[in-house]
């Protein structure tokens, strides 16, 4: 209505000066009008009103997150808690597992090495992969294929881990037998690669399975240290071309140490993802008797594995809270992990 | 050092846009020449040509030639990484790498061609910073990093890391529109002395700076949006300020438009 009103108005108002001119009178006629009540009354109120409401809960959503973390913990103490009275090893130090309820006997250390160990070792082939992905697709790649190429590494994160626990058994392990039992034979000596507890041919082994989470941990990786180098700001990156820098110099000098933060997250935030994944590692690692001797042709369990290999027992509220104290000693790892990642990345605020 | 330049018949594109058309222009050594016009006009391309930073943004290309002492650097032949090298930029804002030390900001460019000798990087860091009129202020502090100065001492900070290689030609985009008047005087003292050893182009939209440093003064003009930006005209500071010979120069000097 108003809008109409103003397009006969400049006829008058055009000597005064322009559109702003019209707008001003616009403004005073919309005031005289008696129907529409003055806005700015009403506004407020129904503003106070929608405000409290919309604190109210976002504060509610976010005290029940808190109080929903805690019950987990409670809870989950309480389960632990008479397992671990009745326990007649170093719950933290035995590398035995003995969840029997009549002769409780565990110690959660040689899982937690397995774990440790699997997911570093994954770390290691991941992070170095995940840089050459994440530069690529933003420094050398062009536009055109860089955008498709990273959904496609995006899409890596949308497969199943049981489908990548699959592949691994039934292609991965197969594929690499000659290399794994090459790699036992000729570099042996050193331990990592000395004879494991499980068939390195076969490659049911920590080999196998760190390969598949490395798999798994490289979009996490690439998309957050993809969107860090992007946004390394212009003027650094032209003040290096300017300086007379190649391609790589000017990545040397400007991407990676303005990304560096954001790429160490990256990896830890993947660790976090690594040292949790259960369904991929319960199917590719073989169970062995004897305890992980720190080779990479060792087989055993990891904490979230074990736990999930026993699951079809937990009749026995011991026996499962002894699983539970397990889940405990992983819950703790993942929360260091990341305090580890936030230090590192609070730490470099001052190159932002 | 101190090289001069010729460029030819000069035009460039983002795309298919056509951003500058047609500039013959000459730079001589040891001299300070401003490129002064309204926003939009070209003149920051023009000088981004010169280095040959202009092709880094997607898309952009240049025809023409742009002669250093005779050479030209559009040639086929010619690296322009080799050619940044040779030529030096400062830029409108204070660009220091934040994650090195004030001295390897300085010795930056020196690193990428290959010194590795501790003493001579030392040397030639105090050296630049000293031409740069830095040193006094800095010396204690080499080893903290370059962010943590003041917006004035970055900007003569980038300046120093830019003379450290002993640049053929010193390019200038509007190096003071981001700092106060006290480090605009500064940089102004500093431009002053620089031009006894570099050839110096600016860019400037301020004009009495460009009254105030300039030896020649180049003023870039464009007819309407959309249209490319054109060299109207260039003659020796004093004269363009005081009796230009084209009418738009004499109203964009005396604030009429721009």
């Amino acid at each position: 209505m108003s809008d109409r009103s103003s397009l006969r108005r400049p006829a008058t108002t055009a000597t005064s000066g322009g559109p702003r001119g019209g707008g001003v009178t616009d403004d005073e006629q919309f005031a005289e009008a008696p129907i529409p009540s003055p806005p700015s009354q009403s506004a407020a109120k129904h503003g106070r009103l929608g405000d409290r409401v919309f604190a109210g809960f976002a504060t509610g959503a976010g005290v029940f997150m808190v109080v929903l973390i805690a019950a987990i913990g409670i809870f989950l103490l309480i389960q632990a808690i008479p397992p671990l009275a009745d326990n007649k090893a170093s719950f933290l130090f035995s590398r035995t597992w003995n969840a029997d309820p009549a002769d409780l006997n565990f110690g959660v250390l040689d899982l937690l090495l397995v774990t440790v160990f699997s997911s570093v070792f994954a770390l290691v082939i991941a992070m170095p992969v995940s840089l050459g992905i994440a530069l690529f697709l933003t420094q050398y790649a062009p536009r055109r294929a860089a955008r498709p190429l990273a959904y496609l590494v995006d899409l890596l994160a949308a497969v199943p881990s049981i489908i990548y626990g699959l592949w691994g058994l039934e292609v991965l392990a197969p594929a690499l037998s000659g290399f794994s039992v090459w790699l036992n034979e000729n570099l042996g000596w050193i331990p990592i690669f000395a004879d494991g507890n499980v068939s390195a041919q076969i490659g049911q082994t920590i080999f196998v399975a760190g390969i598949v989470l490395a798999v798994m941990l490289l979009p996490i990786i690439t998309a957050v240290s993809r969107e860090v180098f992007d946004r390394t700001p212009t003027p650094h990156l032209e003040g290096a071309i300017a300086l007379g820098a190649t391609k790589w110099e000017v990545i040397r000098t400007t991407v990676l140490p303005f990304g560096r933060p954001g790429y160490i997250s990256a990896s830890m935030l993947g660790l976090g993802r690594a040292l949790g994944e259960t369904i991929a590692l319960l199917i590719i690692l073989s169970t062995t008797t004897q305890f992980f001797g720190w080779s990479l042709f060792d087989g055993g369990d990891t904490i979230a594995s074990k736990i999930a290999r026993a699951s079809a027992e937990f009749n026995d509220p011991k026996a499962a809270g002894a699983y539970v104290a397990a889940g405990l000693v992983l819950f703790a790892l993942t929360f260091v992990v990341n305090a580890a990642a936030r230090a590192i990345v609070a730490g470099h605020k001052e190159y932002e | 050092m101190a090289k001069r330049i010729d460029i030819k018949d000069l035009n460039l594109f983002y795309g298919s846009f056509h951003a500058v058309d047609g500039v013959t222009l000459a730079v001589p050594p040891r001299n300070v020449t401003a490129f002064i016009g309204p926003s939009g006009c070209g003149k920051s391309t023009v000088l981004r040509s010169l280095n040959r930073m202009h092709e880094v943004i997607p898309g952009a290309r240049a025809e023409g030639q742009v002669l250093l002492d005779g050479e030209d650097i559009y040639s086929a032949a010619v690296d322009p990484v080799s050619v940044r090298r040779t030529i030096g930029m400062v830029f409108q804002r204070p660009n220091p790498f934040p994650t090195m030390s004030i001295r390897d900001n300085v010795v930056a460019g020196l690193r990428l061609a290959g010194v590795r000798d501790r003493k001579r990087l030392d040397e030639v860091a105090e050296r630049a910073l000293r031409g740069a009129n830095l040193w006094a202020e800095v010396k204690d502090r080499l080893g903290k990093p370059g962010g943590g100065l003041s917006g004035g001492q970055q900007q003569r900070l980038c300046i120093a890391r830019a003379i450290a290689v002993q640049p053929d030609v010193l390019l200038m985009d509007e190096p003071c529109s981001a700092l106060d008047p006290i480090s605009t005087l500064a940089i102004e003292d500093l431009i002053g002395e620089l031009k006894k050893d570099y050839t110096i182009v600016i860019v400037t939209h301020n004009m009495q700076q460009a009254a105030r440093v300039s030896d020649q003064t180049a003023f870039f003009n464009l007819a309407g949006v959309g249209q490319p930006g054109k060299l109207i005209e260039v003659d020796d500071t004093e004269k363009i300020f005081s009796n230009p010979s084209t009418k738009a120069t004499e109203d964009y000097i005396s604030g009429r438009f721009g």
